[in-house]
């Protein structure tokens, strides 16, 4: 056990310190996504090697190597400061490691570096109404007319297609075949006419989603990736990496100091909450649990960095307990507050401008999205545990 | 950076395990709640040459001088086969007491015997944590009057080390005049729990406890992870047990572990069971390596781990159906060991309690914590 970085990352962090203080003036409130301002902030963090640290230059990246501890390093320090933090989204998360790995050369040059730069927004076309946990038996169809394919069908729950650009979407192409391989990876320019954006107005009071519909939809054949059919095994690529960003275990303890702050500001009969035992025994059961999943992040930072660490498990369990966890921290937020807690949007008496309440309810949703809890668990028991699937329905 | 068991860790680890397996079977712990005590001491004898007795004792007192993380490997793998050992208390927190605050003479004493096996010395902490029926002990001069419930790991002990309210720690003689004791019936029957009561009984001060709690909080939380660590390790078997069964048990032309109610009931398990592992190895560093979090980290994983505890020892018995209520099948023995490492030191209530108190949550102002927003997950 050695939970020292080492006296080599000691003198990177120095660095990565004093970047941050020389940046703590740049403020980009009110900047629009892909404003120039954003666009050079983008740039220079790349240039520095505080982004895309390990695309290759080529592509519009830092090019250095992959050191886990240096990218950790770098968001501890990011974290601690007002600065404006890098960019992320599904299109950097997800879309750029799926093309670097499986993308032609062509669309590599195309798409990653305007992506890394904020240049190109991109939305996820996954889910559909009819393919939810199912997502295999998604339908929409793509069929190739020329040198063209032609989509037709519905997406749905598809975060930031108002403003995206560009969307990678599973389309099912080969309609003869098992639904896992009948589905292609494709690259949609959202500017293609025949698209049209729906918000779905949620519980929050935003609208995060929308659905699309896709009517005629005509978009060069060379937007693939991978080859027909292969799409479910392009999408798997990059699903496990969503999983595990869904609850951040440094968000989840800025989130308990601030729970803890608002139980000793709280008072009821001029008491303060945390001096009442009920509820100071709730907040230190969340510490308790907090400080478990810290540890588990803790090995799973350890198990990227060396090798012969088997952390299957602690893997597939984070999703499901750190979005549940982040819910019941919110909503013990909420308790301490009482009917304070329920004040929403601009009410008087607002506390933390209503961040608890807008949590409780986006963990919710959380727990939902991302591959539902009770689909977290059939993959904890198959594929970590070793347990049977549900047998198959015919047809199905 | 490296977070993990050792090689070495491991290894101690797996012999233990390997050993219990062998030569401490199931079987073999009914016999031993049965009433077959020397079933127990050849298990205890075995698991003495594996060196479970000299972990915490240092070099120059002939032991191994082993850091916390050994110890709660060691104590995993004890939960993990229910054995029937005196552990936690005489070789983890004893040997901790006497070198964190004995005389040179009571160091050379004892330690070089605890080492070697030769001794076994209970302790009784239960008052200072929370005195049940007003048990205490008080000091009159040499000797100790009072009584002292749920002393760990004193059956057949040769001495004790218990303290009083203020935390001072005091060595007693097993064979001193005026001790009586009392053998406790829990419904853990793979470790003895037992009562003393004593009148003017002889007994030495550890010196370095007196008017200084850091000795005892020290002892408590080493004490408190043991307790942590081995219902980590029968929580594991349970599940495991659980797994293994519903993959064999067949209803309505399935294996049982084809269900969705039975998978998410093992799946919760195994959420709720991984991260405790990482959780007591970051918190038996913590206790050598900083001083800042040992404390906090010590009662949140007792705390923690008792919760997840007693919901996979009620689940995992749930998913044997009928035969997990059996005797036959045994599953009752890791249950009932972690319903007394539960209550052991200090119940979850009791210890959340504590870990509050260490924080100051009772005095400081609002604000001393650093404070983040968190926007959309989804765009972040």
């Amino acid at each position: 056990m050695d939970l020292e970085y080492g006296p080599e990352y000691n003198d990177f962090r120095e660095e990565v310190r004093s970047f941050v203080k020389a940046n703590e003036g740049v403020n980009l409130l009110g900047k629009s996504l892909r404003s120039s301002e954003r666009v050079e902030w983008q740039q220079k963090l790349i240039d520095n090697g505080y982004f895309a640290r390990s695309t290759p230059k080529e592509y519009g990246g830092f090019g250095g190597d992959i050191d886990i501890l240096k990218s950790r390093i770098i968001a501890e320090e990011f974290a601690k400061s007002p600065i404006p933090k890098p960019l992320g989204g599904q299109g950097i998360q997800m879309l750029v490691p799926t093309l670097l790995e499986l993308g032609t050369e062509e669309q590599k040059q195309a798409y990653v570096k305007p992506t890394l730069r904020g240049e190109i927004i991109w939305c996820q076309g996954y889910s559909e109404p009819n393919s939810g946990s199912d997502l295999a038996s998604l339908q929409t169809k793509g069929e190739l007319d020329g040198d063209e394919w032609v989509i037709n069908g519905q997406k749905i729950w598809t975060s930031t297609a108002k403003f995206a650009q560009m969307c990678f979407c599973l389309v099912r192409t080969e309609p003869d075949a098992p639904k896992h391989q009948g589905i292609s990876y494709l690259l949609i320019p959202m500017d293609t006419p025949g698209i049209e954006i729906r918000p779905i107005m949620q519980m929050t009071g935003d609208a995060d989603f929308n659905e699309v519909f896709f009517t005629d939809v005509r978009i060069p054949a060379t937007n693939i990736v991978g080859e027909r059919g292969e799409g479910w095994k392009v999408a798997n690529a990059t699903l496990t990496h969503e999983r595990g960003s869904l609850a951040d275990p440094d968000v989840m303890m800025n989130r308990l100091y601030a729970l803890i702050d608002l139980m000793k500001s709280e008072t009821i009969d001029g008491e303060r909450v945390i001096d009442k035992p009920a509820f100071r025994d709730r907040l230190l059961r969340v510490q308790g649990k907090v400080l478990a999943q810290q540890a588990n992040a803790l090995r799973l930072l350890s198990s990227s960095i060396n090798k012969g660490q088997d952390t299957t498990m602690a893997r597939f369990i984070t999703k499901l307990i750190g979005t549940e966890l982040r819910h019941e921290l919110e909503g013990l937020a909420i308790d301490a507050m009482g009917e304070m807690g329920t004040l929403y949007e601009d009410s008087p008496h607002l506390r933390d401008s209503g961040s608890w309440q807008m949590s409780y309810m986006y963990f919710l949703g959380l727990i939902i999205g991302g591959g539902t809890n009770q689909i977290q668990k059939n993959i904890i028991s198959e594929r970590a545990l070793g347990m049977p699937k549900e047998p198959k329905i015919p047809g199905a | 950076m490296y977070f993990g068991l050792s090689e070495e860790q491991q290894s101690l680890e797996d012999n233990i395990k390997k050993y219990l397996e062998d030569n401490a079977s199931l079987d073999s712990i009914k016999e031993v709640a049965g009433g077959d005590s020397a079933k127990s001491a050849d298990i205890h004898k075995g698991l003495l040459e594996l060196g479970i007795s000299g972990l915490m004792v240092p070099e120059e007192y002939g032991g191994l001088e082993l850091d916390m993380l050994f110890a709660s490997v060691v104590s995993g793998a004890l939960g993990s086969g229910t054995a029937p050992v005196p552990y936690a208390g005489a070789y983890v927190m004893a040997p901790i007491a006497l070198t964190l605050a004995g005389s040179d003479s009571q160091k050379e004493n004892w330690l070089p015997k605890i080492a070697g096996g030769e001794v076994v010395i209970g302790i009784g902490l239960s008052e200072y944590v929370g005195a049940r029926e007003d048990a205490a002990i008080t000091a009159s001069g040499n000797t100790i009057s009072g009584r002292c419930l749920f002393v760990m790991d004193g059956k057949d002990a040769n001495a004790y080390i218990l303290a009083n309210k203020a935390g001072e720690l005091y060595l007693v003689d097993a064979k001193a005049k005026g001790i009586s004791l009392t053998e406790l019936v829990t419904v853990d029957k793979t470790r003895p729990s037992i009562e003393l009561n004593l009148d003017n009984v002889e007994a030495e001060l550890l010196p370095g406890s007196e008017s200084n709690q850091e000795v005892i909080n020290k002892v408590l939380d080493a004490g408190r992870l043991m307790l942590a660590a081995d219902s980590i390790g029968a929580s594991q078997i349970m599940l495991d047990k659980a797994v293994a069964y519903s993959l064999e048990r067949k209803q309505f032309g399935r294996v049982i572990g084809s269900f969705q109610a039975v998978k998410h009931m093992c799946a919760e398990m195994a959420a709720e069971l991984e991260p405790c592992h990482s959780m007591i190895w970051h918190a038996a560093h913590c206790y050598d390596h900083d001083p800042s979090q040992a404390r906090l980290m010590a009662c949140h994983t007792k705390a923690h781990v008792s919760e997840v505890g007693q919901q996979i020892s009620k689940t995992a018995t749930e998913v044997h159906g009928g035969m997990g209520f059996t005797d036959e099948l045994g599953l009752h023995y890791w249950f009932k060991r972690i319903g007394l490492n539960r209550q052991l030191l200090g119940s979850p209530e009791l210890v959340r309690e504590e870990a509050a108190r260490i924080q100051n949550f009772d005095q400081s102002p609002a604000g001393g914590q650093s404070k983040k927003e968190v926007g959309n997950p989804l765009l972040v």
